[in-house]
C-alpha cells in the first residue's frame, strides 16, 4: 500500500474556499530510462487521480510520465457541508490506491 | 609566393568549411543517436488538436507559473491557474498541460466544476530539455485559452539511465 498523505482543513465556513493538498508515493517509472543492459524499464505510473466531495466528483486528473515521482497534486474546492473526501488513485500494473478525510462545515 | 598563398588560404579555407560541416553534424546527430525520439513541436501540436479539435485557441484568462531557470528537471513545481468566475453557467472545465520536447507531450490534464471555486492546480512535472510549455484551459462554454512559458533546464529528467 502506498503511502498517501492528504491535507484538508477539518473545519470550514460553509461555503469558503479550501485548498487540498495531496502527495502519495509512488517512483512514476516513465519507460524512457534504459537500465544497465540498454533496454528501457518498463512504464509504470500512475494514470488517474480522482477527488470525490460525498459521492460527487470535484477534481480528476489524468497523469502522464511527465508527472514527476511521488506525484504532489494540490487544488481548490468550496466547503458544501460535512462529510467526507475521498481520493483515489489508479495506475499501471493495477496500482490502486484510496484514503479518505473528514470535514466539519459549520 | 602570391600562388602559394592562395593554396593556403583555400586550404585553410576548406579545413574550417569541412571542420563546421563536421561539428554541425555530431551536434545534430549525436542527441538523435543517444535519447529515444522526443515530442517536437509538430507532435505537441498534435495533442494539442486532439483536445481541441479544430476550435480556435485564444491566448490569455491562464497563467503558467514554472520557474523560468531550471536546475533540475525531475521535479518542477507547476501551477496553472485560470481567471473564472467558477459558476455554474461559466466555469472551467478542463485545464491541460503540454511539453515541446519531452518523450510524449502531454504531462498533465485535470478536470474541474463549478464546485473547485478557483480554477487553480499545482503539481510537480519533469522536463527533459530547455523548452515551451503550453497549457489551455477548455471553458464551460466551449472556448479555449492558452498559455505558454519558455523555461531553461540545466539537468534534464526522464533519459538518464537507472
Amino acid at each position: 500500500m502506498a503511502r498517501a498523505l492528504i491535507n484538508v482543513p477539518p473545519k470550514a465556513k460553509r461555503g469558503e474556499l479550501i485548498e487540498i493538498k495531496t502527495l502519495i508515493s509512488h517512483n512514476m517509472e516513465t519507460g524512457f530510462r534504459p537500465d544497465n543492459t540498454g533496454k528501457p524499464v518498463p512504464r509504470d505510473i500512475i494514470t488517474e487521480f480522482v477527488c470525490k466531495y460525498n459521492g460527487e466528483e470535484i477534481f480528476r486528473a489524468e497523469l502522464y510520465p511527465a508527472v514527476s515521482a511521488n506525484p504532489f497534486l494540490t487544488f481548490f474546492t468550496i466547503a458544501t457541508e460535512s462529510g467526507t473526501l475521498n481520493f483515489e488513485w489508479t495506475g499501471d500494473n493495477g496500482f490502486s490506491a484510496t484514503e479518505s478525510v473528514n470535514i466539519t462545515v459549520e | 609566393m602570391t600562388r602559394h598563398d592562395d593554396t593556403l588560404q583555400a586550404t585553410r579555407r576548406r579545413f574550417l568549411i569541412d571542420t563546421a560541416a563536421l561539428a554541425g553534424a555530431a551536434g545534430i546527430w549525436l542527441p538523435l543517436a543517444t535519447g529515444p525520439a522526443s515530442a517536437t513541436p509538430a507532435s505537441m501540436r498534435a495533442a494539442i488538436r486532439k483536445v481541441v479539435g479544430e476550435a480556435p485557441v485564444t491566448k490569455g484568462r491562464l497563467k503558467i507559473d514554472l520557474p523560468p531557470l531550471i536546475e533540475n528537471g525531475n521535479a518542477v513545481s507547476l501551477t496553472v491557474a485560470v481567471e473564472s468566475p467558477m459558476t455554474v453557467e461559466d466555469h472551467v472545465k478542463a485545464i491541460h498541460v503540454f511539453t515541446e520536447k519531452n518523450p510524449q507531450p502531454n504531462v498533465i490534464s485535470v478536470q474541474l466544476g463549478p464546485r473547485a471555486g478557483r480554477a487553480t492546480f499545482s503539481s510537480r512535472i519533469r522536463l527533459a530539455d530547455s523548452q515551451k510549455v503550453i497549457a489551455i484551459a477548455q471553458m464551460s462554454d466551449g472556448s479555449f485559452w492558452s498559455d505558454e512559458i519558455e523555461v531553461i533546464v540545466t539537468l534534464a529528467a526522464c533519459l538518464e539511465g537507472v
